[in-house]
């Protein structure tokens, strides 16, 4: 029998060997970079955009990317909900626009001011023309805090009035508001606004959060919660809409639907609803209020909205498993601004941008796409500080989880919180680098 | 999740504890585990009495891990809520457990070769 002896020097050269070769293969985008001259112009260096950018630089060889986009600070928007729960600092969820871009792509830090689809070319806030041939309108969409009448941003943290939507330092002053109703009791309120909205279930987050707080802080008895909301579900897909039922009744939430938030009185703390019957007050403690959300003025008026859908919010009409606009077909919407039933959320973004990538090299390389998008939404939806819901649902409003068997999605399981915690902010920004 | 590939894993743990650190700590854990195979294949055997002590700091080792990931995630023993919860409880644990035993048996091997 041959025995095994090796000097320490060659244990460890050997180990240091295999250790290397192992790097070497690791395995990398293995398909080949298409050569093109195709100037590409994507309005907007967010989740998507920046994605986007990443990927197709990959993907392309001479390609033009120009992105348009007047953000200096990058934000890690599904990280508003800690923020405004105070278990995360503001700086959390803010980083900077251009750590995220690649080398050989050019951003011009201005706004989109006028889109010519027949000219194909995109005019900015500094009177820059510049011309593509192909498009991706990806800007976000903007919070229309103007339409609650009696509110204001400048509001927000004093006498009771949260809105974590509105960014970093509003989510955390949020949080002033909403730790002082934990300590002191008193009725809450949880609105969410009637139009197409990003994540649709930080709302419910918000709520289960401020009520377990409340709870831990010893005043649940002293306190009173509510969600009015102007949908006549509490969740878009049934099944959740009816789990979350139970848990808001297991949690003494109490709800008034069909409700629509339409103006508060900050000084008597009253809020004003549209609904069923007219109009109804509500007294308030704490008011967490999100605004109507619209896809940017540009978009709308440069004609790349839907005519008959939406036609109050202006989302982009395109197809939704290509994401391809309908009429103009050098352009593709992805993220908030799309025109589909489902996926205002960064993991839609994250299941979109391959979908948009593949339509345009495919346009590119004069061959039909194969990617699709099926409407995949994910939503940790939290319902206390430390578990969470891990629920991933479709188009069809199917769930579609992503580990059937092992986590269950209408399981309240702290390992979907730990999900929460460790994992999405690093796999958004595996994504956003082009890597996830 | 879309696609979870090797390089994805890889790519959000880079993110998790930033490209340096992560890659240190892969060294780390690399260097530790050849070292206790080293010290496997030098001695011909395993000494039971190093292998005593590497098991009576097992605990120290589970505890130390789920103490540190339940600090890291602002989360609570209560907070287990179903069956798959207490297997990754079980598995941090055991992880914790098994990381200190094999760092201790090497340390003492490399520390103090002959007994």
């Amino acid at each position: 029998m041959t025995k095994l002896t090796a000097t320490r020097r060659q244990f460890f050269g050997l180990a240091a060997g295999g250790a290397a070769a192992t790097a070497l293969a690791a395995p990398g985008d293995a398909r080949a970079q298409t050569a093109t001259k195709a100037r590409i112009v994507i309005i907007g260096a967010g989740a998507g955009g920046t994605a986007l950018a990443n990927r197709l630089v990959a993907r392309l060889d001479g390609a033009e990317i120009t992105l348009i986009d007047p953000r200096v600070d990058h934000l890690y928007q599904p990280g508003l909900s800690l923020v405004a729960a105070g278990l995360k600092p503001a700086d959390y969820v803010v980083s900077k626009t251009t750590d995220w871009l690649p080398d050989g792509v050019t951003l011009i830090a201005e706004a989109a001011a006028e889109i010519d689809p027949e000219a194909k070319t995109v005019t900015t806030s500094g009177g820059q023309n510049v011309a593509y041939d192909f498009l991706v309108v990806a800007p976000g969409l903007v919070l229309d805090h103007d339409a609650i009448e009696g509110f204001s941003l400048d509001m927000v943290g004093q006498n009771g009035i949260g809105a974590l939507y509105a960014g970093p330092e509003y989510a955390a002053k949020t949080w002033q508001a909403a730790q002082a109703f934990s300590e002191t009791g008193g009725m809450g309120l949880f609105t969410r606004p009637e139009t197409e909205m990003k994540c649709a279930g930080a709302p419910l987050k918000h709520t289960f959060l401020i009520e377990d707080i409340t709870r831990s802080a010893g005043m649940r008895s002293k306190a009173e919660f509510h969600y009015a909301a102007p949908q006549g579900a509490l969740f878009g897909v049934p099944i959740v809409a009816e789990k979350v039922r139970m848990l808001f009744a297991e949690r003494g939430i109490g709800t008034s639907m069909q409700h629509r938030l339409t103006g508060i009185d900050a000084g008597a703390r009253r809020a004003t609803f549209a609904g069923p019957d007219g109009t109804t007050e509500m007294d308030y403690d704490y008011i967490h209020i999100i605004p109507p959300q619209r896809a940017p003025e540009v978009i709308r008026q440069s004609g790349l909205s839907w005519a008959d859908k939406w036609t109050d919010q202006g989302w982009v009409e395109c197809d939704k498993t290509s994401l391809r606009h309908l009429r103009y077909d050098t352009i593709w919407a992805l993220g908030d601004v799309a025109g589909v039933p489902k996926g205002k959320t960064a993991a839609s973004v994250k299941w979109q941008v391959p979908v948009v990538e593949d339509g345009l090299i495919a346009a590119i390389e004069g061959r039909e796409p194969t990617e699709t998008y099926n409407g995949y939404t994910s939503c940790p939806m939290i319902t206390r500080v430390g578990r969470a819901m891990l629920i991933e649902f479709d188009y069809n409003n199917d769930l579609t989880p992503s580990f059937p068997g092992l986590i269950a999605p209408l399981e309240e399981l702290w390992i979907s919180w730990l999900m929460k915690e460790v994992a999405l902010k690093a796999t958004y920004n595996a994504m956003l680098r082009g890597r996830a | 999740m879309e696609e979870m590939t090797f390089g994805t894993i890889v790519a959000v743990f880079e993110e998790i504890f930033g490209r340096g650190l992560f890659w240190i700590m892969v060294a780390l854990a690399a260097i530790v585990t050849l070292g206790y195979v080293y010290v496997l294949i030098r001695d011909h055997s395993i000494s039971w009495r190093k292998f005593l002590l590497a098991q009576l700091s097992m605990p120290i080792g589970a505890i130390a891990a789920v103490w540190f990931v339940l600090g890291m995630t602002s989360s609570s023993l209560g907070d287990l809520g179903g069956p798959v919860d207490v297997v990754v409880f079980l598995g941090i644990a055991a992880a914790g457990a098994v990381g200190i035993a094999i760092l201790v048996y090497t340390i003492q091997s490399l520390v103090r070769p002959k007994q």
